[in-house]
């Protein structure tokens, strides 16, 4: 697999992309790619425009300038930030998996498995924690068997174990379907050294690079200081032991 | 076939019919109505029926047209009022009670004949002809086609506008579904429970098969047995109490929400 992964075939390319709300500029000439099988973490602080790149690489609203450009038929998992699930919608989390498409029980059972969260299929959306509701959301964008899995600060509502725990099930998963990964952190604690690239965004895109390369760059510490150096510290440490153990508040 | 005919000389297996096609349209959309919260737009929807009725009445064209035309319209200006981020609570009142207003003004022009303005508020099941009933039950084919073939997307949408433009789905196109699928409904429903009742009609079998139901298909398809329950219970209310038909129909269907609510509770 890793010796297809050509130059000039990226899964999907932003070109200098500018975003405002009425006065409010929000995104000033971001460009980026993303190529297959890589994981890509977007940090930045509150309000640097993480959402809205997000927004605009999805598909959920239009740049003022600029565009976006998928690969044709590009498969694309999406993890939205959180799902409020309107109580008067009666689900099971088994439908809410074959919505919008019916998918295969064995596809299920195997994205089930893969998120760790069989036994749950009866059980009603609105009524899971955040750590399960994160799971299933993660299962339904594996189903579609990506090549880009693009998640939304997926682990708030997660302490920093879990958190950790769950970037290394991302990077499994890669490895595993060697699928591409996109996601937004405004939290840098964990999540840098399960990066191959780290892309700092503060309305422009200030650094990127290896985490490294990321966290020794003067842009990036002017932003978030010097405290992140017992953070890796932190995720080393959770790599020396098994992660069969999930997070989970059942 | 001649057993069919003879039976439809009947007008209460007419009112019968009717009420069962009203019910079959309006249990899936008034899930719908529900899970997303449009109540008040149904009944801004409705009471625009009213002032269809007017106009068609003053340009001679069949009521049903009219009401469709202009509950189309109504629904078409809510759901663009909607998508810019207005403030919703106060337009809709607003739209909904002036077009009520408006169309009871516009009716008392209608030169003539003296219309009989509370079978368009409360409903004329009774009087249903068989033309009517074509009428009815053509909509609400139409409308449960139409729900049926766009339910996936339409769930997808209604859970999460992200995650629909995610795997491709247009929430405008199926909040355009929904809205047509408003404006059939009231025209269809005018007759049977009239402008002031619809709205009643497509939210409270859908509120009382929440309680029985674990899946959106599973509250659709309760939502149609209770409003067919809720039909079939009135008629017979008001015709052995002599009550008013279109509210009996809404009573029973109220009396069926407190059973499930209280059932639930325990």
């Amino acid at each position: 697999m890793p010796g297809l992964w050509g130059r000039g075939m990226s899964l999907l390319r932003a070109d200098n992309l500018s975003l405002s709300y009425g006065e409010r500029k929000v995104l000033d000439g971001v460009s980026l790619a993303i190529e297959p099988g890589e994981i890509v973490t977007l940090v930045g602080p509150n309000g640097s425009g993480k959402s809205s790149l997000v927004k605009l690489l999805t598909g959920q609203i239009r740049p003022d300038a600029g565009r976006v450009q998928r690969k044709p038929d590009l498969r694309l998992g999406y993890v939205p930030q959180q799902l409020a699930l309107d109580p008067s919608l009666p689900m099971t989390v088994t439908r809410f998996l074959n919505l919008p498409k019916r998918r295969h029980p064995e596809a299920i059972r195997r994205a089930e498995g893969e998120t760790g969260i069989m036994g749950l299929g009866e059980r009603q959306v609105s009524q899971l924690s955040g750590g399960q509701m994160q799971r299933v959301l993660l299962a339904r964008a594996l189903l579609t068997s990506p090549e880009l899995l693009i998640l939304d600060e997926p682990t708030q509502g997660l302490d920093q174990p879990g958190e950790a725990a769950f970037y290394l099930h991302l990077e499994r998963l890669r490895d595993e379907l060697g699928c591409a990964v996109f996601m937004v952190s405004h939290d840098l604690h964990v999540v840098m050294s399960a990066s191959d690239r780290v892309i700092c965004l503060n309305h422009h895109i200030c650094c990127e690079g290896t985490p490294h390369v990321v966290s020794e760059a003067p842009e990036y510490r002017a932003l978030f200081g010097h405290g992140t150096g017992g953070a890796l510290a932190l995720y080393q440490h959770e790599h020396d032991h098994s992660h069969e153990h999930h997070h989970d508040h059942a | 076939m001649s057993i069919i005919t003879t039976m439809l000389d009947d007008f209460l297996v007419r009112a019968a019919l009717a009420g069962v096609g009203l019910a079959v349209a309006a249990g899936p959309l008034g899930s719908f109505v529900v899970w997303r919260r449009m109540a008040y737009f149904g009944d801004a929807t409705a009471h625009a029926a009213i002032l269809g009725v007017a106009l068609a009445l003053l340009f001679s064209v069949p009521v049903t047209a009219g009401t469709l035309v202009v509950a189309l319209a109504m629904a078409l200006a809510v759901s663009a009022l909607a998508t810019r981020g207005h403030a919703m609570d106060a337009t809709l009142g607003v739209l909904s009670h002036s077009a009520l207003a408006l169309g009871l003004v516009a009716i008392s022009f209608v030169p003539g004949v003296r219309v009989d303005l509370s079978a368009f508020l409360f409903g004329d099941i009774l009087s249903v002809t068989r033309a009517d009933l074509g009428v009815i039950w053509g909509g609400a084919v139409l409308v449960a086609a139409l729900l049926v073939w766009r339910w996936s997307a339409l769930l997808t949408a209604t859970m999460s506008e992200e995650l629909a433009v995610a795997s491709g789905i247009d929430p405008r196109r199926e909040r355009l579904v929904l809205t047509l699928a408003l404006a059939v409904v009231v025209a269809v429903a005018l007759k049977v429970v009239g402008a002031l009742l619809i709205a009643a009609m497509l939210i409270i079998p859908a509120a009382a098969a929440r309680g029985l139901s674990r899946t959106p298909e599973a509250m659709a398809g309760w939502a149609v047995v209770i409003g067919i329950g809720a039909a079939l219970g009135g008629l017979a209310l008001s015709y052995g109490a002599d009550t008013p038909t279109g509210p009996s129909i809404v009573v029973v269907a109220a009396a069926a929400f407190l059973g499930v609510v209280s059932v639930a509770r325990r």
